[in-house]
């Protein structure tokens, strides 16, 4: 399974960005592979739409999870029209890295 | 003739409201009983507070029109997406998943210019109402309402000024509080645009973007002080190092901020405020005229 975390940096060091449809980067973790992949979200700085678009973006990679600090109404129209799980996590202290150990010990 | 005035502030509290609800009862008074008074602040209309009595003549639905896409002719190319500059339009091809998401959609009709497939009919997406007073005096008041989540409020401002009556001579403006696209709408056919401020550094701050607007889109205006004798002199420097009109002064009052939280201040109007309003008109008649 597919899981996107939102990333304020590009690497696995990175602090884990509060925000979703303005998050930094998308750090793209696959449960079956163990492959982690980063990738940067285009619509950080759009004018408006940016939950929206993310989420497309969210359906397009198949993702089936996203973790972030929260998610705007738009997004998440979307993402349940999806089916794709929404996890709020109110806590930027953790890395992305730190994130998906805590995924891989199943928590 | 027919002058237009915008009443315009920059930052909100100000009272845009108070000097256009009072300019539009002396305006009655002293100048013209052919007055009418447009309440461009959509998101926040209020000036109707103020008349009681007023009456209801009529009230409207303004649509923007919004594309809808039409599964069975979309072929899922995602020319519309690259067009729309609003992110309104998601199409995700693998899950044949395409929508308008109306909420963004500005009505630029760019995506109907995109699609080759003619799979984007329009439909009416209703972003407020316009609605028209008798206020028992003068040509009335025309308000706009804009629908809540929507963001067309430059193209209801529009339309509510599209409601402006041909024996008007003069037009009251009241424009929401900023310096972005809804008041540049509310003052762009304004004759004479009044700023509305207070002598804080709030104040201040947002006037000189206010004085920056009106000089850009260049529109003659004069600033009105209100609520004078509380904050600092910074203003009063300001205006004068910059030789900017200063067209009256509104002395602070706790018992006006009272009468105005009810709602009650055309009844028992004042000496201070008879007198301010009225130099106020005169000035503006003969200035304008």
């Amino acid at each position: 399974m597919k899981i996107v975390i939102s990333s304020e940096g590009q690497d696995i060091n990175s602090v884990f960005d509060l925000r979703f449809g303005r998050a930094a980067f998308f750090c793209v973790y696959d449960e079956e592979s163990g492959n982690v992949e980063f990738i940067k979200n285009e619509y950080a700085d759009a004018q408006g739409g940016a939950g929206t678009k993310t989420s497309e973006k969210m359906v397009e990679l198949g993702v089936k999870k996203v973790i972030s600090g929260d998610f705007g109404p738009k997004a998440k129209d979307i993402l349940e029209r999806f089916n794709i799980q929404m996890v709020i996590l109110p806590d930027n202290n953790r890395s992305v890295g730190e994130i998906i150990e805590t995924l891989k010990g199943g928590e | 003739m027919q002058l237009k005035i915008a009443i315009a502030s920059g930052k909100g509290g100000t009272g845009k409201t108070t000097v256009s609800v009072n300019l539009y009862h002396f305006i009655h008074k002293y100048w013209t009983d052919k007055v009418q008074l447009m309440d461009c602040d959509v998101e926040e209309p209020n000036d109707l507070i103020f008349f009681q009595g007023a009456k209801e003549n009529s009230r409207k639905d303004v649509n923007q029109l919004v594309p809808k896409i039409d599964n069975s002719k979309c072929t899922y190319c995602r020319d519309c997406v690259e067009y729309c500059e609003f992110n309104a339009i998601v199409v995700i091809p693998p899950v044949k998943f395409a929508e308008v998401n109306a909420s963004l959609c500005h009505s630029c009709g760019a995506c109907l210019h995109a699609c080759k497939h003619d799979a984007m009919p329009e439909f009416d997406h209703k972003i407020g109402e316009i609605s028209e007073y008798n206020l028992g005096k003068g040509l009335g008041l025309t308000q706009g309402e804009l629908e809540i989540g929507s963001s067309m409020q430059t193209m209801l401002i529009a339309d509510v000024k599209k409601e402006y009556k041909s024996s008007a001579e003069i037009i009251l403006m009241d424009a929401p509080p900023g310096t972005s696209c809804p008041v540049v709408t509310t003052a762009a056919d304004a004759d004479f645009v009044l700023l509305v401020t207070e002598p804080t550094p709030f104040g201040m701050h947002d006037l000189k973007l206010t004085i920056e607007l009106m000089q850009e889109i260049k529109k003659p205006f004069a600033v009105i002080i209100n609520k004078d004798g509380i904050g600092n002199n910074e203003m009063e420097e300001y205006l004068d190092a910059e030789d900017i009109e200063i067209i009256g002064r509104i002395p602070f009052s706790k018992e006006y901020a009272a009468d105005y939280a009810i709602g009650n201040i055309l009844n028992n109007i004042g000496e201070i405020e008879e007198g301010f309003y009225k130099e106020l008109v005169l000035k503006l008649k003969e200035k304008l005229n």
